[in-house]
């Protein structure tokens, strides 16, 4: 499993005073009897695999096209050879080999299937009805035992909108934002399937959804309970942690030594992966100044903030964020739908780039979702105006290497670059323009969608025989 | 306001006098009624209205002249079915005066008296090209939303441009949950209070509308009189194309009714039956989703499929989680998607007549804001480029003809965090 940088110089300190703990209580709490003790059995870290295939494709080669290859890279009048669910080969001039399909990409663009890092399709559904809402288990502040996949609906038309309107190729579905900690969230492959196992990203990381501000202190506070505030949330969320590190070191010694298990805490499993380095935190949080009291809230309990989501403010605090190696996911535009996004400014993800600070867009929309290749585009436009000069290569990092990065999974994907998963999608003009829309769309080299082939066009079982099924949508 | 103080805000704001004649030249004009853009055309407004634009005019004696080489020249934006001016923050209760939950008046509800020009939305979204907005409450204890208002962008004290401009009802899906729960008691409700506003119009000395159980108040059945005699349009916010067809039946029974419809997700499939009744839509943009069972066969090939069955079609904002500005993205959308085999959109003109002239239009305001035509009110943008281009921003806005202010508290915002570090002193003391 990958890990993000510094994470693991980060864990060094504790990696290394949990085994002296350790060895200072081994021999003295050994139980009286001669039997010899029990070898440590380990819980299952993934008892919900990925049952996700690759499906069909046809080695293709897509030659005279304009290729933004997700690193920063851009070829004109390039080629790009998808092969055997990989990317074969990127570069100026390629040769066809023996079956395949050439496309001729003339006036188009090919890039990297684009990667949300911030998504709810599947647990926030449409049709929006109370039946079909199952992203906030807001029953109480801390519901690190909830986990997205498990409410996941493999049939949301979302997925295909997404897929078609968007050329979107890979999300990460998260549980939403009225707890502090509110569930593990799954990385899927924009892919229909009969199940959700079917759809998940193999071997991707787990996340960590917490959330700070607004919604938790809102929810609970409007329920008589703790968090009503700021101050109460982090209070809930440091007791938690405190409760955390224990339930870790128990089992961290048992997994070593065996003996009798501790008792199991689900919640605790995914606080215990987070403290080890497995599961990053996604933490939905707004305002500045509470981002940088969740940062030294991590130092404190030693853990890494993988991401902010939303971070509508984080252009103040770039240097911050920069020096803590934690990113930024945030929409264009978006402001003043509440007290902490009062402050939004669209020129948010261009100053955090500038200044070296890891950025990136999300959605957290399942109309957004259609179109972040138009919000990196609003964010070029505001960069530009405002005398950051980005190219558009550069910016296609926001769309899918940088989410990519920061969901642990960019060895496989969000970039074309030879050997890695064939998710790519060809545009029919420049993406950053209005004016252009997916014309095919790739997810390891296989052809899901293409605009001009009806059967290349996904229709779910919900809108199967409704009013305009199989319509363009 | 006193006088002093009105004084005083224009000279901070530097309005030059609307009664200036200026001539906007060489640019791409747009005239946002549908037509497709011309290119090195003119534009002269003078007195606060436009005289002329297009090829060939001719710049009058003593006009001062913007040179818009390379640039375009649009009417400014209408954004329908805002809250833009009522809202700080939608999420902030205190500051959000959109809606009404416990108030025992509803169609009476007049948002005009809350409209605040200063708000810090209405200079933001400007800057974004919004110059006019047709503000809607929204439904909070009864189908009945209230009175709608028309604004100004501009930045003075002024912003009215038509109070009690409409009525706005819900009669679907929300319709029936605000009426307790069916879309049968939302009609019921419907035709109860029609029928009390007439009797209110036949005899208001006899209409209770003060007692405890009164399902009407005077006010309401007043308002609603206004409706009833085609004085005051009536928004009909609608998804299902079976509601559509049940909104369009109640002008055999209600004939002076000035129907327009809202949302529409499924307008496309009753679309000559819309255009057959002559009844404007303000459509959702780019819903495609079933996001709700009344929404079904959503596409965003709905207005462009509207439009080509003759139906005038406008965009909501509805959606713009942005900020209204957001409308020209939902237009040049859908230009795109005429290019996606199968799906149906508009052409530039139509595209930005759907964001200028089309709202204006709905709501019987086309002769005086929405485009370029002559006598219209000169709400000019001049753009950096295609104005449904993301790349593209107004470099320069007019509103009744009078020079708009650049700059907003986003700008305020970006400016002092450009560089995010601290200098020598806090941010607090970094301001232009």
């Amino acid at each position: 499993m990958k890990l993000g940088r510094g994470r693991r110089a980060l864990w060094g300190a504790v990696a290394i005073a949990l085994p002296l703990a350790a060895c200072a209580s081994d021999g003295k709490d050994r139980p009286k009897s001669t039997a010899a003790k029990a070898p440590p059995v380990k819980y299952a870290r993934d008892p919900y695999p990925s049952t996700y295939h690759a499906y069909p494709g046809v080695p293709t080669l897509v030659r005279n096209v304009t290729v933004f290859d997700g690193e920063g890279g851009r070829i004109d009048g390039g080629a790009v050879l998808l092969a055997d669910g990989k990317i074969a080969a990127v570069g100026q001039s390629l040769d066809a080999p023996a079956g395949a399909t050439v496309i001729d990409g003339a006036g188009k663009y090919i890039t990297p299937g684009i990667v949300d890092i911030h998504s709810h399709l599947g647990d926030y559904p449409s049709p929006q009805v109370q039946a079909l809402s199952d992203g906030n288990e807001a029953t109480a502040p801390i519901t690190a035992d909830v986990w997205a996949e498990h409410s996941v609906w493999p049939q949301d038309p979302g997925f295909g909108r997404a897929l078609a309107n968007g050329g979107v190729t890979t999300l990460q579905i998260l549980p939403g934002s009225a707890n502090l900690m509110g569930g593990r969230s799954v990385v899927l492959k924009n892919v229909y399937a009969r199940t959700m196992q079917a759809m998940k990203f193999p071997g991707a990381p787990y996340g960590l959804k917490m959330a700070c501000g607004e919604n938790p202190k809102r929810v609970y506070g409007s329920k008589g309970r703790e968090p009503s505030t700021r101050m109460g949330n982090v209070a809930v969320d440091r007791q938690t942690w405190a409760k955390a590190a224990a339930y870790k070191r128990k089992w961290d010694k048992y997994e070593k030594e065996g003996g009798d298990p501790p008792d199991r805490d689900i919640a605790m499993d995914t606080l215990r992966g987070v403290l080890s380095g497995e599961i990053m935190v996604q933490n939905h949080c707004y305002r500045a100044d509470e981002m940088a009291i969740v940062l030294d809230m991590a130092k404190e309990f030693g853990y890494h903030v993988t991401a902010f989501h939303h971070a509508v403010e984080a252009y103040k605090i770039a240097d911050l964020l920069k020096a803590s190696g934690t990113c930024a996911a945030v929409w264009a535009d978006w402001y003043g739908f509440k007290m902490e996004s009062y402050d939004g400014i669209g020129e948010n993800l261009a100053i955090l780039d500038h200044a070296g600070a890891c950025a990136m867009i999300h959605s957290d929309d399942e109309n957004g979702i259609q179109r972040l290749n138009q919000e990196v585009a609003k964010v070029l436009s505001s960069a530009r105006h405002a005398g950051i000069q980005v190219s558009d290569e550069a910016a296609w990092k926001w769309l899918s290497l940088g989410p990519a990065k920061a969901l642990g999974i960019d060895a496989q994907t969000g970039s074309l670059r030879a050997g890695k998963m064939a998710d790519a999608v060809l545009w029919n003009g420049n993406p950053f323009s209005v004016y252009t829309r997916p014309e095919k769309v790739w997810v390891d080299g296989a052809l899901l969608y293409d605009s001009n082939d009806p059967k290349r066009r996904p229709v779910s079982d919900f809108e199967l025989g409704q009013p305009g099924s199989g319509d363009v949508k | 306001m006193t006088r002093a103080l009105l004084l005083l805000a224009a000279s901070v704001l530097a309005l030059p006098a609307a009664a200036q004649t200026i001539a906007i030249t060489g640019g791409t004009v747009a005239i946002g009624d549908g037509s497709a853009p011309i290119e090195r055309g003119t534009v002269v407004i003078a007195n606060g209205r436009v005289v002329a634009a297009g090829a060939g005019v001719a710049v009058p004696a003593g006009a001062e002249v913007v040179d818009a080489t390379g640039k375009w020249v649009t009417p400014g934006v209408v954004s329908a079915m805002t809250d833009l001016s009522l809202v700080d923050a939608d999420g902030v209760s205190e500051s959000n005066d959109a809606g009404a939950r416990s108030s025992p008046f509803k169609a009476s509800i007049d948002v005009s008296v809350a409209v605040n020009p200063a708000g810090v939305k209405v200079a933001n979204e400007r800057l974004g090209g919004v110059t006019r907005a047709i503000v809607a409450p929204e439904a909070g204890g009864s189908i009945f939303a209230g009175q709608g208002a028309v604004i100004d962008l501009g930045g003075d004290p002024d912003a009215l441009t038509r109070a009690r401009a409409f009525e706005y009802v819900e009669l679907g899906e929300d319709g029936g949950k605000l009426a307790g729960g069916s879309r049968p008691a939302a009609w019921a409700l419907l035709r109860d209070a029609f029928q009390q506003a007439q009797d209110y119009r036949r005899d208001p000395k006899a209409f209770d509308g003060r007692s405890r159980d009164s399902l009407v108040t005077r006010g309401d059945a007043e308002t609603l009189g206004r409706v009833l005699d085609g004085q005051l349009p009536l928004l009909v916010h609608v998804e299902r194309a079976a509601d559509i067809r049940q909104v369009l039946g109640m002008t055999r029974d209600y004939p002076k009714v000035k129907l327009v419809l809202v949302g529409v997700a499924e307008g496309w499939m009753v679309a000559r039956e819309i255009a057959a009744a002559r009844v404007p839509v303000i459509a959702h943009a780019l819903a495609d989703l079933p996001a709700s069972f009344e929404s079904l066969a959503a596409t965003e090939s709905n207005v462009g499929r509207m439009r080509a069955a003759g139906v005038q079609v406008a965009l909501a904002s509805t959606g713009a989680s942005g900020g209204d500005h957001v409308l020209r993205q939902f237009a040049g959308n859908l230009v795109a998607i005429t290019r996606v085999p199968g799906a149906t959109g508009l052409d530039w003109g139509q595209a930005w007549a759907s964001i200028t002239s089309g709202p204006a239009e709905a709501i019987g305001l086309g002769g005086e804001i929405g485009s370029l035509r002559p006598g219209r009110r000169a709400d000019v943008v001049l753009w950096d480029g295609d104005p449904l281009e993301l790349s593209s921003v107004p470099v320069a806005t007019w509103i009744d003809g009078r020079a708009q202010p650049m700059r907003s508290r986003q700008t305020d915002l970006r400016d002092r965090y450009l560089t995010p570090t601290e200098g020598a002193l806090p941010k607090a003391y970094e301001r232009r």
